[in-house]
C-alpha cells in the first residue's frame, strides 16, 4: 500500500501525460488539439511541483514554528512556465483563427484534402 | 487526510482528462478544461505550491478558458466525426505511457525529504534566501533575485508572444455606426454586479502585486488578474467602451514599457559598477537594493504580464466583432 501511496502521483500524471498525448494525436479539430497540449502541459507542471514536495514541509514562505519547507525552485519555474503556456496558447488559437478564414474550416482532414488538390 | 485529498483530487482530474477525450462538443471540452485547471490549482496547494496554484487558477481556468471560448466563437462548436481509426494512436499512447510508467518505477518515493531534488541548490535557498534577499517568500526571492536572468528571458517570450497574436490578428475596428451593440449592456444584473466587482478585483491585483514579498502572489500573477478585470468590463460594457478606458494602442506600448523597466534596473546596476540585475548596488545597504530591485522588476512583470493578456484578449474580441457582422 505504501508502495502505492509513494507512486500514486506520478502514475496519474502519466496517465493525465497520456490521455493530452492521445488528443493531440487522434484529435481531428484543431482548438481540441490545444485543449489536449494544454492538458499534457499541466501534466508536466504536476510532475515537477510532486518532485518538489517534502512530506510534512510547508509552502515555502518563511513562518514561525515551521522545520521544514516544500522545494521553491520547481515553483519558480513552474508559476513562469504556465504565463508563458498561456501566451503560447493565445499564438496557437490566433493561428486556427487564420485557418479558418483561410480554408473556411478547422478540422485537420478538410483542410489537408484542399491542399492536396492544388 | 492530506493523502487522502490528494487521492481524490488527482482521481477527479483524471476523469475529466478522459471525459474531454470522448466529448464532441467543444463547448463541453472547454468548461471541461477550466474545472481541469480548478482542480489542478487545488492539487498545487495541496502540494504546497501556493504561487503557483494562484497562477493557475488566474490563468489556466481564467484567460485561458476566455480565449478558448473566443476561438469556437469564430470557428464553431462541434467537432465533426472522425473516421480515421483510433488504433494506431491508442497503441503509441499505451507503449508510451507503459515506458514512463516503467520509468517512474526508477524515481525517488514521493515526499521524501532526502530525494536528490532537494539536496543541490534547494537548501542554500531555503536558508540563505530570507538573510540574503530579507524576504519571506522564498519563491519570489528566486524568481526575482537568484534566477532573475529567467524571468527577465521569460517576460520577453510573454511580450514576443503578443506581437506573434497582434500580427496574426491585429486589433482595428471598423468604425461604422451599423456596427451592432457589443456586450451585454441590456442585462441590468450582470451590469451593476460587474460595477461594484471590477474595483474589488483591482484592488486584489494591486494587493497581489505589492504583497507578493511577504506572501503568495507577484507581478505574473497581479497582471493576469487586473487584465481578467478589464476583460469583464469589455465583456459586459462591449468593445467600443473598453477601447476607450484603455486604448490598444496604449496597451502595446505599456507592454514594451514593463519590459524595459525589467531591463534598465538591470543597467542601472551595471552603471552603479554591479552585474546585470545586481540589486545590492541600487542601495548603500544590500538588504535594502533586493528590496528595491525586486518591487520594481515585479512591477515591471505586472505592467507587461497585463498589457500582453488584455492586448490578446483585444484582438480576439475585435476579430469576432468583424466576422461576426451582420
Amino acid at each position: 500500500m505504501t508502495f502505492i501511496l509513494e507512486y500514486y502521483n506520478y502514475w496519474i500524471v502519466v496517465f493525465l501525460m497520456m490521455a493530452g498525448f492521445y488528443i493531440v494525436i487522434s484529435a481531428n479539430n484543431l482548438v481540441k488539439k490545444i485543449v489536449g497540449l494544454n492538458i499534457f502541459q499541466t501534466s508536466v507542471f504536476m510532475l515537477y511541483i510532486s518532485m518538489g514536495k517534502v512530506g510534512g514541509g510547508t509552502a515555502p514562505i518563511v513562518v514561525e514554528g515551521a522545520t521544514q519547507y516544500s522545494n521553491p525552485l520547481p515553483h519558480v519555474l513552474i508559476l513562469t512556465a504556465i504565463v508563458v503556456g498561456v501566451a503560447t496558447t493565445a499564438v496557437g488559437l490566433s493561428l486556427i483563427v487564420r485557418i479558418k478564414r483561410a480554408y473556411g474550416t478547422v478540422e485537420e482532414n478538410e483542410f489537408k484534402n484542399e491542399d492536396d488538390a492544388i | 487526510m492530506a493523502e487522502f485529498i490528494d487521492l481524490v483530487l488527482l482521481a477527479m482530474l483524471a476523469l475529466t482528462a478522459l471525459r474531454v477525450i470522448f466529448l464532441k462538443d467543444l463547448f463541453a471540452v472547454v468548461m471541461l478544461f477550466g474545472i481541469y485547471s480548478f482542480l489542478s490549482a487545488l492539487i498545487f496547494v495541496s502540494l504546497d505550491a501556493v504561487d503557483v496554484a494562484f497562477t493557475e487558477a488566474s490563468v489556466g481556468a481564467g484567460i485561458s478558458t476566455v480565449l478558448m471560448l473566443g476561438t469556437l466563437a469564430l470557428t464553431g462548436r462541434t467537432e465533426k466525426e472522425n473516421k480515421r481509426s483510433s488504433v494506431l494512436p491508442l497503441l503509441v499512447v499505451c507503449v508510451t505511457g507503459a515506458a514512463l510508467i516503467y520509468g517512474t518505477l526508477d524515481m525517488p518515493p514521493f515526499g521524501h525529504p532526502d530525494n536528490p531534488v532537494h539536496e543541490h541548490v534547494a537548501p542554500r535557498y531555503i536558508e540563505e534566501s530570507p538573510k540574503e534577499v530579507g524576504l519571506p517568500n522564498m519563491v519570489t526571492s528566486v524568481l526575482a533575485s537568484y534566477r532573475g536572468f529567467d524571468t527577465l528571458g521569460e517576460t520577453v517570450v510573454v511580450f514576443s508572444a503578443a506581437i506573434g497574436v497582434l500580427a496574426l490578428l491585429g486589433v482595428r475596428r471598423r468604425e461604422d455606426k451599423n456596427t451592432p451593440e457589443s456586450g451585454l449592456k441590456a442585462h441590468l444584473v450582470l451590469r451593476s454586479v460587474a460595477k461594484s466587482v471590477i474595483p474589488l478585483v483591482i484592488l486584489f491585483a494591486l494587493y497581489v502585486q505589492f504583497h507578493g514579498d511577504f506572501g503568495p502572489g507577484g507581478g505574473f500573477q497581479a497582471g493576469v488578474i487586473a487584465a481578467a478585470a478589464f476583460i469583464l468590463y469589455a465583456l459586459v460594457f462591449g468593445l467600443p467602451m473598453a477601447f476607450k478606458v484603455i486604448k490598444p494602442k496604449f496597451l502595446q506600448m505599456m507592454a514594451a514599457a514593463g519590459v524595459l523597466l525589467y531591463a534598465s534596473v538591470g543597467l542601472f546596476s551595471m552603471a552603479k559598477g554591479g552585474l546585470f540585475l545586481d540589486y545590492n548596488q541600487l542601495a548603500d545597504d544590500p538588504i535594502a537594493g533586493q528590496h528595491y530591485g525586486i518591487i520594481i522588476i515585479e512591477l515591471g512583470v505586472g505592467i507587461t504580464v497585463f498589457a500582453v493578456m488584455l492586448s490578446i484578449f483585444y484582438a480576439f474580441g475585435s476579430q469576432a466583432e468583424r466576422v461576426n457582422k451582420p
